[in-house]
């Protein structure tokens, strides 16, 4: 008996580690391709972005599969992340070193991302029903057009800030626009770089696959199955609905400042904050396979990766990648190709299964 | 009052209205510690309202619920779970995607503690709690005869073992009073022997009081001491078994003039 809960324990941190290695051996063949010149320079610079949409998409994994709600605004708590951090890593370029800045950029990112998911979750996590999911659309929306219309400058008075345009900031003549409205934050520091996102996507996948394992994963997982039946057995459901939903938000904040710190001109456009960016990344979490944060991550890279491999195809380039979905979404829920998959393919390779990682 | 004689749970004019439905009217009803009480009546004459009721899910519009001593009336059926009430479902409600080892260390959540940062962080104090929780678990899945299927997913479970689940599930809690909704539901001739034999098990050995509603008349003689019959929301009956069995007003109620 002992020992069968002993194969369980190890189980679950043996999947775990198969997933991080996984990580690590694709990142050491990147190097190694880098090292040698394999790759082109529209590959290299597509690097730190896969990050990005790694994190995004395992993020939003804890939000649909692990918490069972839907979020159709993850862009905008990167958005959050991506603005907050670039704000303070701008005011702080001249005064703080490097590596320390974009630490501290990364703390501020992911709580200012958490604190928007907590303000969304108060009102709203308290309801069931699908109310997450258009709020949080809501909100994506809004957090884009909001940032498209402030205007943050300083000078040697202090901080302006106006919601109109750079000349109503009324600063002196040698004052500094840090966010400007439309035009966004220019000459962020680039502090990104692929080492450091590897780094964060073991750091997203510690906390969320840890998480799952431990008393409150399995908390938030038994609110998935049936809020009646947790609810029954004495557990809290505002409380692991918020920390589940604002641990999602503040690795999505981190995701944005992995962004934001890769770009020299950080605009919100519907493009990188929109609404079409936060359906990209469900459908890198519904292709993964919903709740496997393994298949999330093989999901993001093929997706990411995909149109840029097939741009020779010009024309031909869309359609294969519609192609790809198809046949991802077919090997992922077709009872049949689920059946082929646990005969044929070893079985930790997928992990197992669905909905348990 | 004798330990033996201590009144666990007292129900006074428990009434709720929906609408203009008077869906319970004036339940009163009192267990003493250890017994083994049923609740039955005809379909829709509200066994299952009384147990929202109890346990928070509804809140009553008049009475009071005393469990233990503590009042407990019209609060959360967080607060009632940890007052000391546990109950299954009627229609099973197993966390499905969990493991059968999962389902029940969801149930010792509230007996096992440590930080979400000790999770995340998988410090000493995570293994340690972890290695306990399995071992509680495990003891309970081996009394519901549950051990072989730890490691399997609860929906995949057949139909009586799910029911047992979700009375482990239950028992993990460690409730002073435990509901079961209509356990032998849906179960063969020989699971509800065997059922029958765990309840009494249970209620043996973790010195639990048990309030079930039940349609299975063979279980509801075979254990229940006591007995209140509901009937369109009033109670139609109540007191030793084999007398309100023999009452022909119940016996109207059940097979009709």
């Amino acid at each position: 008996m002992v020992i069968k809960m002993k194969k369980s324990m190890n189980k679950n941190t043996k999947n775990n580690f198969i997933t991080y290695g996984m990580v690590i051996i694709v990142f050491a063949i990147v190097q190694l391709l880098l090292a040698t010149g394999h790759v082109s320079s529209l590959m290299g610079g597509l690097l730190v972005p896969l990050c990005t949409y790694v994190i995004l998409a395992v993020s939003l994994n804890l939000t649909v599969g692990i918490l069972g709600e839907l979020s159709l605004g993850h862009a905008g708590f990167m958005c959050v992340g991506a603005f907050s951090s670039a704000f303070f890593s701008m005011v702080t370029k001249n005064t703080l070193p490097g590596g320390l800045r974009f630490f501290l950029a990364l703390l501020i990112g992911a709580a200012a991302a958490g604190l928007f998911g907590i303000l969304i979750g108060i009102p709203v996590l308290r309801l069931n029903g699908d109310y997450l999911a258009i709020v949080t659309l809501a909100f994506g929306e809004i957090i884009k057009n909001l940032v498209n219309v402030f205007f943050i400058g300083k000078d040697e008075n202090g901080y302006h800030f106006s919601m109109k345009d750079a000349i109503s900031l009324d600063m002196t003549v040698d004052g500094e626009t840090i966010i400007n409205g439309p035009q966004g934050i220019t000459g962020t520091p680039n502090d990104s770089t692929f080492l450091i996102g590897v780094v964060l996507i073991l750091i997203t996948l510690v906390v969320v696959l840890n998480l799952i394992h431990s008393r409150d994963g399995r908390a938030i997982m038994a609110i998935r199955d049936n809020r009646i039946a947790a609810e029954s057995i004495g557990i809290n459901i505002t409380k692991y609905k918020m920390m589940a939903f604002a641990i999602s938000a503040s690795l999505a904040g981190v995701a944005g400042v992995l962004y934001a710190h890769n770009l020299s001109t950080l605009t919100a456009l519907p493009k990188n904050f929109g609404y079409n960016m936060s359906i990209m990344i469900l459908v890198f979490v519904v292709l993964g396979g919903i709740g496997n944060i393994r298949g999330s991550i093989i999901s993001a890279v093929v997706l990411t990766l995909l149109p840029e491999l097939l741009r020779g195809l010009s024309d031909y380039r869309m359609l294969i990648y519609a192609v790809v979905l198809i046949t991802m979404m077919l090997f992922n829920w077709s009872p049949k190709a689920i059946e082929w998959r646990e005969r044929v393919l070893p079985k930790n390779l997928f992990g197992g299964k669905t909905k348990e990682v | 009052m004798t330990e033996k004689n201590k009144i666990m749970l007292e129900v006074k004019n428990l009434s709720i209205s929906f609408g203009g439905l008077r869906a319970v009217d004036e339940f009163s009803i009192s267990i003493r510690k250890g017994q083994l009480y049923g609740l039955i009546g005809p379909n829709g004459a509200g066994k299952t309202t009384v147990f929202n009721l109890l346990t928070g899910v509804y809140k009553p519009n008049e009475g009071s619920v005393v469990l233990d001593g503590t009042e407990v009336t019209g609060k959360k059926t967080i607060e009632i779970n940890h007052a000391g009430i546990a109950r299954t479902f009627q229609n099973i409600r197993l966390f499905k995607e969990l493991t059968v080892l999962d389902n029940v260390k969801a149930g010792l959540h509230n007996q096992f503690h440590y930080s979400t940062i000790e999770g995340i962080l998988r410090l000493p104090r995570y293994f340690k709690v972890e290695r306990a929780m399995d071992e509680k678990a495990m003891e309970l899945l081996k009394v519901f005869d549950l051990d072989r299927e730890a490691e399997y997913q609860a929906q995949n479970l057949p139909y009586g073992k799910q029911r047992k689940l979700e009375i482990a599930r239950a028992l993990a809690t460690n409730p002073k009073l435990l509901l079961l909704d209509e356990p032998a539901a849906g179960m063969n001739p020989n699971e509800t022997q065997e059922l029958m034999d765990t309840i009494r098990f249970v209620r043996d050995n973790f010195d639990m009081t048990i309030l079930l509603i039940e349609h299975d008349m063979k279980l509801v003689s075979g254990i229940c001491e006591e007995l209140t019959v509901l009937n369109f929301g009033r109670i139609l009956a109540q007191g030793n078994t084999s007398d309100v069995l023999n009452n022909p007003q119940v016996i109207t109620a059940y097979l009709g003039e």
